[in-house]
This record gives C-alpha cells, sequence and structure tokens, in this order.
C-alpha cells in the first residue's frame, strides 16, 4: 500500500523496449477492466518475449486470471490493445484466440471423459462433417507431435483412464494442434505429483526450445524460480514489476506479491508430543458409486503434535477428514481420548463430533466450511448453533451474543472488514479462512482437522493462519494437517504420512525426509507397495 | 460489495416490475379496444375504493398470506413446495371435520380445533412427499404436483360418497352448526371504532395470518431450526459438515409449510362459505408461489404480495363485472403481474443495479 517502489521500477521497464516490439509474442498496453465497482485489471501493461517462459504469480485475486481471460477472448478489456506477434488483434472470443495462436490450458480441464485422445484433440476441430479424414491426419500430427515434446500418450486410450498428468498432456496437445504459437497454463501443478510436475516443465522447456511461448500463470514462487525465464507480479489488480527470474529471488517475488516483507518459512519449536490423543485403525470409506476410496488407514496423533497428510489431491484424504468429521460414513475403529466415537449410524454427525472436541476447517471452505450468503455472524455459529452461550432460551438464539462473539473473533484475527453483518461472500479468500479458522480454532478443540488450510488464500493470511496452528499443538492439541501444498506439509508437520490410492504409503520426518522420497511415495512407490 | 442499496432491491426493483406488468397489461387492454384507464380506475375502486371493496380485498389477502408463507418456509430450507394447493384443499377437510363433528361451545374454541385440524392435515399432505424426498430423493415439486390431483380426487370422494348430506344433489358438506360462524372483520374492527362494513367475508383470520407473518419471521431468524433451515437450503453439503440432518430438516420444513397451507382453508371454510365444497382452495396454492416470489420469502414482502394479488383478484371480479373486458384477461393481468414480479426479477434489476453503479462511479 505504502510501498511503491517495485510499481515505479515496472513502469519504467516496458518504456525501453516499445521502440523495437517486435520480438514481442504478446504485448498488452494499458489493459483496465472492472466488474462493477472492483477493478480487477487497472492499466496492466506487460510484453512476453517470443521463445520464453514467462510467469505471472500474484495472490488469489490479484487479477491473473481475469488477465488471462482478456486474452482468451473469454473477457472483453474496458480498454487497452492487444499485440499479438507485434500487431495489434481484437480477441472477442475463444477462437478468435486461436486463429490468433493462442492456447491455453485450463486448471480444471476441459475433456470429454468417455471420449479417446484423438477424439478430444480434434473435438471442435474437425475438418468436416466426416471424422475419419480428421481422425488420421490428427494421428499423425499427434505422434509428431509426442516425439518433439516428450508428450508421449496414447492416441487411443479413453480420457477417464488416463492419469492427471497425462490428461494435462492431453490438454497440451489439443493446444498445439491448433497451431498454438502461444500456451497459456492456469495453475498447473495444483492436480499433479513433484515428478509429473517435474515432467511438465520439462515438456515446457522442449517448447520453448522449439520457439513455442509459453505463459504460467501461478501462486507457487518455487515453480517460477525452478521453470521461467522472466516473471510478472500482479497485486491488486495492477502488474508491480517484470523482472528476470534468474536475478531475482522468491523471497523478492514474496515481497512484491504482498507490498511488504514475509516469513515464508514457519517459525516453530520442536514438537513434544504427549499422550495418544486419537488413533485410527483400519478405517475404509466406500463412496456411493460403491468405489473404496480409503483402504484401511491406521495411525495415531497425540498431544502436542501436528500430522501432515502428503499426497496428490484425490488420494483419500479429504474421504479421511469427512469421516473423522462424520461426515461420511466409514468402518474402523477411532478412539478419541480413549473413547470410541461411532463411525456409522446417527450418532455419526458433526454436533457429535463437536461435541467430543474435534472442531474440522474442511478442505472446501465454499462448499462446506461456510455459508456464502449469511452473514459473517451466522457464519462464526456454523456448526456451533446448539451452543449453550449461543442461546437466550429454550426457544430463541441470542443474535446478538453471537455478533458480540464475531466481533470478538473478528478483532482477534484481524478480519477485514471486521464488520459482523456483511455477507460470507463479500470477504476475500484469505479473510473467509480467518474467520473458519477462528470458529474452529477458538473452540479449544482437542483435536483438529484443517484441510487445504491456505487454498486460495493471500500470503499475508498463510503467515497468519499458519502461526494460530502452531500455537494450537503448542496448547498440547493434536491436529491433523491435509495439504496438496508438499512446501506446507513439509514446513509445518512433526510428522508426515504420505496418502496413495486411500492408503498411507508410509511415515516421514520432515526433518530427514527430501521431497525426491516423498514424491515417490506419492506416486505409490513406497514401504507398503503391494501390502494392502 | 453491494452493488446498490438494499431498499432499491427490495422496494424499487419490484415496484418498477409491477409498473411493467401494468403497462403491458395496459396495451392489451387497449387491443381489445377497451380503456387502460378506466379498466384501473374499476379495479381500484372496486378494490381499495369502499370499506366493501377493502374487505373483499383483504379476504383474498388472508388466502395469500397463508400459502405465501408456506411456500416461502420451504423455500428457504431450497424445498419448492408446489403443493400448497392439495395441502390447501386438506386442510379444508381437516377444518370442515372439526366445525361438522364437534360439538363447539364457543366460535373461538372452533376456531382453535379448525386450525389445528387443518394445520395437522395440511401438514399430513405435505409429509409425505418430503418423506419420499428425503429418503428416497423423489423430487418434491413432482411428487406434491402429484399429490394436488389425489387431494382432489380424494376430495371429491369424501364429498360425494360420505359427507354429502342425503338427498342432496350438491357435492358440497352440510353447513355447519351456527357456533362455528367466525366473528366478521366488519364487526372487530367497529369494536375498536373502525367503521368498516360487515358484508364482507373478511373475517378474524385474517388477523391469525398476520401473527403467522411474524411468528415465521420469528422462527426463520431467531430460532435454531430457523437457522438449520436456511442453513440446509443454502448448501445442504456445509449443512451436513455442520451437523445438520437433511432429513430431520426437510421433514419439519414441509411440515410447516404444509400446516401453513392448510390453515388458509380455515379462512374459506369456516370463515366464508360455513360449509365444504369442491374448489374452496380457488388456486392460493399457486398463488402462493407468486407471492413468495415477489415477497422474496420474507414474511414483510409476503405480506405486501399478499395484499397486492388480494387487489388483482377482487380488483379482477369487479372489471369482469362492470366492464367489457373478459374474465380471462384477468388471469393474463395476472399472470403478467407474476412473470414480472416472480419470474423475470434479473431483467429489472440489471438495469437498475447499472444506474446505481453510474451514479456511484463519479465518486
Amino acid at each position: 500500500m505504502t510501498d511503491t517502489r517495485p510499481g515505479r521500477q515496472a513502469t519504467a521497464a516496458p518504456a525501453l523496449a516499445e521502440s523495437n516490439s517486435g520480438p514481442f509474442a504478446i504485448e498488452l498496453k494499458g489493459i483496465s477492466k472492472a466488474f462493477g465497482p472492483v477493478q480487477a485489471n487497472k492499466d496492466i501493461d506487460i510484453q512476453v518475449r517470443r521463445g520464453t517462459i514467462h510467469g505471472i504469480v500474484g495472490e488469489n485475486g490479484a487479477g491473473k486470471s481475469t488477465l488471462m481471460s482478456i486474452l482468451y477472448g473469454f473477457y472483453k478489456a474496458d480498454k487497452g490493445e492487444i499485440l499479438v506477434n507485434g500487431k495489434l488483434t481484437t480477441i472477442p472470443d475463444s477462437q478468435a484466440a486461436i486463429r490468433a495462436g493462442i492456447g491455453m490450458v485450463f486448471q480444471h480441464f476441459k475433456l470429454v471423459q468417455n471420449f479417446t485422445v484423438l477424439e478430444n484433440v480434434i473435438l471442435g476441430a474437425e475438418d468436416g462433417a466426416m471424422l475419419q479424414g480428421s481422425l488420421t491426419k490428427a494421428r499423425k500430427v499427434l505422434l509428431d507431435l509426442s516425439r518433439e515434446y516428450e508428450l508421449d500418450v496414447d492416441p487411443d486410450a479413453v480420457i477417464e483412464d488416463l492419469s492427471v498428468g497425462h490428461q494435462q498432456r492431453v490438454e497440451i496437445l489439443k493446444a498445439l494442434y491448433r497451431q498454438a504459437d502461444i500456451l497459456i497454463l492456469d495453475e498447473p501443478t495444483g492436480v499433479l505429483t513433484p515428478a509429473e510436475a517435474d515432467h511438465l516443465f520439462r515438456i515446457l522447456r522442449g517448447l520453448r526450445d522449439q520457439g513455442k511461448t509459453v505463459i504460467l500463470i501461478t501462486h507457487k514462487l518455487r515453480e517460477i524460480m525452478d521453470a521461467t525465464d522472466s516473471t510478472s507480479v500482479m497485486r491488486r489488480g495492477t502488474m508491480v514489476a517484470t523482472v528476470k527470474t534468474a536475478e531475482s529471488s522468491a523471497e523478492q517475488l514474496a515481497e512484491l506479491m504482498v507490498g511488504r516483507k514475509v516469513l515464508l518459512e514457519v517459525d516453530k519449536r520442536p514438537a513434544t508430543p504427549g499422550k495418544v490423543v486419537l488413533a485410527v485403525e483400519n478405517l475404509s470409506v466406500t463412496d456411493s458409486h460403491g468405489v473404496k476410496r480409503l483402504k484401511g488407514v491406521s495411525f495415531e496423533i497425540r498431544a502436542g503434535e501436528i500430522l501432515g497428510i502428503a499426497g496428490v489431491s484425490g488420494n483419500g484424504q479429504s474421504e479421511l477428514l469427512e469421516a473423522l468429521g462424520g461426515i461420511t460414513r466409514a468402518t474402523g475403529k477411532i478412539t478419541l481420548n480413549g473413547v470410541e466415537l461411532p463411525l456409522s449410524g446417527p450418532e455419526a454427525n458433526g454436533q457429535t463430533r463437536r461435541a467430543a472436541g474435534i472442531a474440522h476447517v474442511p478442505e472446501d471452505r465454499h462448499a462446506l466450511g461456510m455459508i456464502l450468503d449469511f452473514t459473517a455472524w451466522e457464519n462464526v455459529a456454523f456448526g456451533y448453533h446448539n451452543s449453550p452461550e449461543y442461546q437466550k432460551n429454550a426457544l430463541f438464539m441470542d443474535n446478538e451474543a453471537i455478533i458480540a462473539d464475531c466481533a470478538a473473533k473478528m478483532e482477534k484475527y484481524d478480519v477485514r472488514a471486521p464488520i459482523p453483518t456483511l455477507a460470507g461472500k463479500s470477504f476475500s479468500g484469505g479473510n473467509q479462512q480467518k474467520i473458519v479458522v477462528a470458529r474452529e480454532v477458538e473452540q479449544n478443540p482437542d483435536l483438529l482437522l484443517i484441510g487445504q488450510p491456505t487454498r486460495g488464500v493471500d500470503i499475508g493470511a498463510i503467515e497468519f493462519i499458519h502461526k494460530q496452528v502452531v500455537a494450537l499443538r503448542d496448547a498440547g492439541k493434536a491436529v491433523l494437517l491435509v495439504s496438496v501444498e508438499l512446501d506446507e506439509i513439509r514446513s509445518l508437520s512433526d510428522r508426515i504420512a504420505v496418502m496413495f490410492d486411500g492408503q498411507i504409503m508410509g511415515f516421514r520426518d520432515p526433518a530427514t525426509a527430501g521431497e525426491g522420497e516423498l514424491g515417490m511415495l506419492m506416486a505409490g512407490m513406497g514401504d507398503q507397495k503391494g501390502a494392502a | 460489495m453491494e452493488t446498490m442499496p438494499k431498499w432499491a432491491d427490495v422496494v424499487l426493483v419490484p415496484l418498477i416490475s409491477l409498473v411493467i406488468a401494468f403497462a403491458i397489461s395496459g396495451l392489451v387492454v387497449l387491443g381489445i379496444g377497451e380503456s387502460p384507464v378506466e379498466a384501473l380506475r374499476v379495479m381500484v375502486t372496486g378494490a381499495l375504493g369502499s370499506s366493501y371493496g377493502w374487505g373483499y380485498t383483504l379476504y383474498y389477502t388472508t388466502n395469500f398470506l397463508f400459502t405465501g408463507l408456506a411456500v416461502s418456509v420451504a423455500f428457504h430450507a431450497s424445498l419448492f413446495n408446489i403443493g400448497g394447493e392439495g395441502q390447501a384443499t386438506m386442510g379444508g377437510l381437516g377444518a370442515a371435520l372439526a366445525c361438522l363433528f364437534v360439538p363447539w361451545p364457543h366460535w373461538s374454541l372452533a376456531l382453535a380445533g379448525a386450525l389445528i385440524a387443518a394445520a395437522a392435515f395440511g401438514a399430513a399432505w405435505a409429509a409425505l412427499p418430503a418423506w419420499l424426498q428425503a429418503k428416497r430423493g423423489s423430487h418434491i415439486v413432482i411428487t406434491t404436483i402429484m399429490f394436488n390431483y389425489i387431494s382432489y380426487a380424494f376430495l371429491n370422494f369424501m364429498l360425494v360418497n360420505v359427507l354429502r348430506p342425503e338427498g342432496s344433489m350438491d357435492p358440497a358438506s352440510a353447513r355447519f352448526s351456527e357456533v362455528t360462524n367466525l366473528p366478521n372483520l366488519g364487526d372487530i374492527l367497529g369494536l375498536i371504532g373502525i367503521p368498516f362494513s360487515n358484508k364482507t367475508p373478511a373475517n378474524i383470520t385474517f388477523l391469525i395470518a398476520l401473527v403467522c407473518c411474524v411468528v415465521v419471521w420469528r422462527l426463520m431468524w431467531h430460532t435454531r431450526l430457523g437457522y438449520q433451515l436456511r442453513a440446509f437450503g443454502k448448501s445442504e453439503k456445509a449443512a451436513v459438515y455442520a451437523g445438520i440432518n437433511p432429513v430431520r430438516i426437510t421433514m419439519y420444513a414441509m411440515l410447516i409449510s404444509g400446516a401453513l397451507a392448510g390453515m388458509m382453508a380455515v379462512n374459506s371454510v369456516q370463515g366464508e362459505a360455513n360449509r365444504l365444497l369442491l374448489n374452496s382452495v380457488e388456486n392460493a396454492g399457486f398463488i402462493g408461489i407468486a407471492v413468495a416470489l415477489m415477497g422474496r420469502n420474507h414474511p414483510a414482502g409476503v405480506a405486501i404480495a399478499a395484499v397486492l394479488f388480494g387487489f388483482l383478484y377482487q380488483g379482477g371480479a369487479e372489471l369482469a363485472l362492470w366492464t367489457k373486458i373478459p374474465k380471462d384477461l384477468i388471469t393474463v393481468i395476472q399472470a403478467l403481474v407474476i412473470m414480472f414480479t416472480g419470474a423475470l426479477p434479473y431483467m429489472v434489476r440489471r438495469p437498475v443495479e447499472q444506474v446505481f453503479l453510474m451514479l456511484k462511479r463519479p465518486r
């Protein structure tokens, strides 16, 4: 807010390059876009040199996705110019973007699950009414592409049989088949194991070396450092700086993103584990389709200990949290402080779990953790609406007491704006998460379940939330942390369990376990391979 | 991040919708060669120009208050109760049975008994679709519609085969005893010195309906049940996370909704006809949907919308009586109002939002 120095540097840089716009694959000049009163992009200038990997970092809500959506024709900019290969271009829709040679790989893939790779690649780019010609042609192009760029995918495989990493390659192939010269990837590694992410970056480097231009949108600074040639940093809808990645550092980029110095490492003392708080034995969950999502998981968490569950998303972590939180039916046995808790039947629900002393910050705060249309104070009572201190008498709730409690929690957790009557949806992701964390942590539970505590949360709030979790641990409570961010698991946990395909592949000490080792476990190659 | 002030959302948008609906209705009236100004004059004087007109307007309003509240309560739990009609039909049967077969010593006890019976019958009629939805996932829209038809047929059977007095050709029950007659609104207002016609069917049930508005408001925003109900309505997944039992909430919401719809019949059966007729609900169950939509599911909004639809009903009857405008046109006008206020709010809200944004920007 007060620190505008980086911004000045940035505005100085483009002026230099203005004279020869030739080598730029993409050049945006003065792009602005407002959604109602929200200025998502403010006078953005950016130049992406051809044949480079260009990173765009910024916190959630910084305007990265809006900017790329403008480039891909989803939104129309209020003002500003787009130059593609030095030529002024208007991009009213995604078809125009494709014609201009721009391809996009979305965070959530847009593939037809029961089509083959080949069918997905030609979808929307068929040559005529009959498919055979296009299929034959596509097969040849596909084979050439995969040879060239390490993009090996079986053209006849059906999408739903492919791993997430392979599905992503299909998305890239789709873009290349449409002759994209400029490839935009939106948070591409969120669903990948470290090894798959490395493979992706190898592919991207290959593309770059062949003269393609890659724009990589991410909030993970490490990926920026590893993979990009230059980086643009966005903050609150403005472009604050463009730097050569090699001449920068993660700390500098973080500071540019947030506008102040941030602590990237979690500051915590070694754990002093006490008695066993939670014991889980042979816990299994079968989903509504009859598929076993959790396959006989066993572990313990002690008082004053954070157990981190690492793993690629979708390997049973969500089911584990939901079974412990009383949301999903399960089999097996769980005991909290020596008392067995029900896993099925009417007694297994969120209310009995809370009464037993389990608080739960769910992975998806929008779908589970809060109700966006409810006010902040109504969200503060959410799940604890039966608490005696929130009741006026047998009949009525004490709304005033909840509002007062909400105001107190908002102050303690520095929620902005600290107005209890504001609707949940009007808060930013970080502030929403602070409300949820405040609600759960302030119950002083014996066991805190916390899933993706910092997903969609800005760096400043991440620091704060991590502190609260460590403080709870230091107060002698047990914490089960689930996160797909390996860095978060490694820095916050006292012990790491790695999950793959509904099983725990092994336990590791975060102090000694290397990323490669954890990555192997996350990919299913570990201690218990073939055991269960 | 509000795009426009709340009053604009709550008052201005429905008002503009209403004006548009009336404007188009005016064009239709013009199209069949009648004067829209004259038509409006007839409607306003007929429905609001005298205490006699007001009496009828408030009689219809009472119906719509109950059914509007019924739909809105279910709506807060994200359940679209289309079965108000059937629940009110069964409520009528309950009220009639209570009036016919219990020797009430006083009208007030008869009223209480009829209200309880009507509410119980209405709730019971809503319970089955609710249970099918909660346990079996049968969609409540489909089942409540089907239950409407079953209730018509059942009432027909009851009136023709069971309740029809011997020798009568009319599919209707016997008259209720004089004791059960409810005090007329004119008489009640006369007690506190307000001159009001007592020649209209408006009766004490209107006041009960107003009490229900307050009760529903307290229930939805000041009790745990209301809190859980609204949470469930906004997000079932989140409700389960919070430990709210979806089956129980679905049942409670529909039982309350059905009870409110059922109570509507006390107004028409005990308050007006004094016997059970085949069509004593008169579409109030369906109009309740429009009332709830227009009233934004808030009791205060429902109250205002109920008066509006009471006005349209009474004004429409006057229109058919005094002008050459065919009765069908009244349905057209009502449909336009429903369409603009209920089904097309965004058509109006967007431009209004834009205007407010433009007003805001210079600052």
